[in-house]
């Protein structure tokens, strides 16, 4: 056949469009929805000590969402967004990750933080804006970050952190680390100009990333198919980009961890970055901020409730003899009353100090932020009633 | 007349403009049946069917590149942006394009079926990224004009002079006041001019300028130096691109002394804009220093929101300062 040399092509001589739906990318699932294994499939190789943690921060991401969820609307913190249904896309993929490996997550990630190993008094920190608080508490809740443990801190605006993590691989595969960069986001975020950026950067650089989709159906109101995209999702978007891409359930826990471990492997080994597209559901609203009742069914969501990822992983176990729905209730229980005791315990802890306002917009605060920061004190002094949080300590005295 | 709040006035005025031509659309992420996130939107695509109320996909420069489009086209195209905070994809889009559009053609296009719709401000808890005033990045930007209403019969009026103005508008909805502010508005088409300010109180001791929701702050700190026996004229701006400066000049010609105020952070906001051109027309009846009142020169903080906050306190002790200098 006769080829274009500059460009390699194939030449042909009849006028044929491809047609958009030409590519159809298959889904991977190891455990049917009942929790047993598809005949044929193999699980992949994970020994109990590990399965048990992945379930373990399951149950603990589980309660800590619905509590949360909960405190919200008792007025005792601000917002709230939970992961709820979604458990098995972020902690799967985290099990099968290097500690070392960086984590940059969108928002609905804390399964995977929780994996690394944030403790429940470091979430609840974070959620109630205290002076314990990583992040002085200047963000919304559930914007979470870790330095210790490879989680880069969540931004509010979506899809920036996708050409961030090209470039964090990048610097990665230069300083021969043998690490590599998973990032998250959903497939509203992919519609976003810095997701084609991020994807095409990292194919022509060909740095170790793993770029995780969490199709989960939803963005705010907005359903995926038919609104956010016309074609077949967001996977044929990796192989349009020049990547190793692969479809997997969101909700198969197995299934995540597999194709998590292998891209890892791609990734570090060959300097491949990898699309991972997670086909998974919102059960919750998108934050506490809106109600799904809105603009969609009850009856999707009990069909989606019955591919519960916790209940299907725990069928999974038990069958496996590897727990008993005993010990399933006991750890719920265990984390539940640690999550209520943090709660407990967050909320007495006062806000950072008011001098804490000007740190970190630089290294160092300029004169200028300095002299903002003693009229502000000065200014508090003289109406303390008006801001009671900073007020009784602003001179280093007790509250 | 009926009591609308904020969002009902916008909402009433789209409605009336989408009404009026089957070439007005309105568009942005969730602004579909769900009516967007604050339901602005609300009806209209029950009303005037999914072509003319749409959802986007979830990408701003995507946004203002189709409505660019769309008005160059020669519809009206009014687009929302859910939070003022997530414009910057948009950025070039409105700042290279909707901007330059008509002048770079030498008027052979133009975009001036466009308006840009977005909540901004503080006051809601919102963070760093729920809460930011970016009016002055806009502001430097000439071909753009720029509209902040404070309560619902400035918004619905302004709105309907944005859509069918000529020339693209930037109109930003102060959030903090969507439920809060209510009042009379007229359920009928009516419309504000652009451009011009609005002498929202007199008075011969001082003049205040703010705009959108700072001028509720404004207000509150004008009837405590009430108290002191203080006189404010308060200005609401109204129009940030073109902007009113003689309305200004002749209040502060009166008055001697002007404190303005915003939301945004001190350094390169709207109020030094204010203050270096009165200082200018100015000059010889200052009886004291321009103050402005702003936010620190810090990103918006969750936790020292209150802090933060430019509120009436401070504004009322810059209007001491000014009378006392």
């Amino acid at each position: 056949m006769a080829k274009d040399k500059q460009h390699q092509l194939e030449i042909v001589t009849e006028p044929k469009f491809i047609d958009g739906s030409a590519l159809k990318i298959p889904m991977l699932q190891i455990l049917k929805e009942d929790g047993t294994l598809h005949k044929g499939a193999e699980a992949p190789k994970l020994d109990k000590e590990l399965a048990l943690k992945m379930f373990d921060t399951m149950q603990f991401i589980r309660i800590l969402d619905e509590r949360m969820i909960a405190a919200q609307r008792q007025g005792r913190i601000s917002f709230y967004l939970s992961s709820l249904g979604e458990e098995a896309a972020s902690i799967g993929s985290a099990a099968a990750l290097d500690d070392g490996d960086m984590i940059m997550g969108q928002y609905r990630e804390q399964g995977a933080l929780a994996y690394r190993g944030f403790t429940v008094e470091q979430f609840m920190d974070q959620l109630f804006s205290n002076e314990r608080d990583l992040g002085k508490g200047r963000q919304m809740p559930v914007h979470y970050g870790s330095a210790a443990l490879n989680f880069m801190t969540i931004a509010s605006p979506l899809a920036t952190q996708i050409p961030q993590a090209t470039g964090y691989a990048f610097g990665q595969k230069m300083d021969k680390t043998g690490n590599c960069t998973i990032c998250y986001f959903g497939e509203g975020a992919a519609s976003e100009g810095d997701f084609h950026a991020a994807l095409n950067m990292a194919a022509v650089y060909k740095v170790p990333a793993i770029f995780f989709c969490r199709n989960n159906g939803y963005a705010i109101s907005t359903p995926s198919q038919g609104e956010q995209y016309a074609g077949d999702g967001i996977a044929p978007r990796g192989v349009a980009y020049g990547m190793k891409t692969i479809r997997v359930d969101g909700n198969d826990i197995l299934a995540v961890y597999q194709a998590t471990q292998l891209a890892r492997k791609l990734a570090v080994e060959e300097d491949e970055p990898v699309l991972i597209e997670g086909m998974s559901y919102r059960m919750a609203g998108h934050s506490t901020s809106d109600d799904p009742t809105g603009y969609r069914t009850r009856e999707e969501e009990e069909e989606w409730r019955a591919k519960d990822p916790l209940a299907r992983f725990q069928t999974y176990l038990i069958k496996k003899k590897w727990l008993t729905e005993k010990d399933a209730e006991e750890i719920f229980a265990e984390k539940k009353a640690a999550v209520l005791a943090a709660l407990k315990k967050a909320e007495k802890v006062p806000a950072p100090h008011i001098d804490e306002l000007i740190n970190d917009v630089y290294d160092t605060p300029p004169k200028q932020l300095k002299e903002q920061l003693e009229q502000l004190k000065a200014h508090i002094r003289k109406y303390p009633e008006a801001y009671p949080k900073t007020a009784s300590r602003i001179d280093g005295g007790e509250k | 007349m009926a009591k609308m709040n904020l969002l009902q006035a916008i909402n009433s005025a789209l409605d009336i403009a989408m009404a009026k031509s089957e070439k007005v659309y309105s568009f942005g992420e969730d602004t579909g049946s769900f009516g967007g996130v604050f339901r602005a939107t609300s009806g209209l695509t029950e009303k005037y069917g999914r072509h003319r109320n749409f959802n986007t996909p979830l990408v701003e420069q995507g946004i203002l590149g189709f409505a660019n489009g769309l008005a160059s086209q020669g519809s009206y195209a009014i687009a929302e942006i859910q939070f003022g905070d997530y414009i910057f994809p948009a950025f070039d889009q409105i700042v290279n394009e909707s901007a330059k559009f008509r002048y770079r053609s030498g008027n052979e296009f133009n975009v001036g079926g466009l308006t840009i719709r977005t909540p901004y401000g503080g006051g809601i808890a919102g963070g760093h990224y729920h809460s930011q005033s970016p009016e002055a990045y806009f502001a430097h930007t000439p071909g753009l004009k720029i509209v902040m209403p404070r309560n619902p019969y400035m918004a619905k009026g302004l709105l309907l002079s944005a859509i069918f103005d000529p020339n693209p508008v930037l109109f930003m909805e102060p959030k903090r006041l969507y439920r809060a502010s209510t009042g009379e508005v007229p359920e009928e088409e009516y419309t504000l001019e652009l451009g011009k300010a609005d002498v929202v109180r007199e008075g011969k001791d001082l003049t205040i300028v703010a705009w959108g929701a700072q001028v509720e702050m404004a207000e509150k700190a004008a009837d405590k130096a009430a108290e002191d026996g203080i006189d404010c004229e308060i200005i609401d701006l109204v129009s940030l691109l073109p902007w009113d400066a003689e309305t200004v000049a002749k209040s502060v010609m009166k008055t001697g002394r002007l404190v303005v105020t915003q939301e945004a952070p001190l350094t390169s906001g709207f109020a030094s804009e204010v203050a270096a051109t009165i200082q200018d027309k100015c000059f010889l009846y200052l009886e004291s220093p321009i103050a402005r009142v702003c936010g620190l020169d810090t990103p918006y903080p969750l936790c020292h929101e209150k802090e933060y906050f430019v509120d009436h306190l401070k504004v009322y002790e810059a209007i001491k300062a000014s009378m006392t200098y």
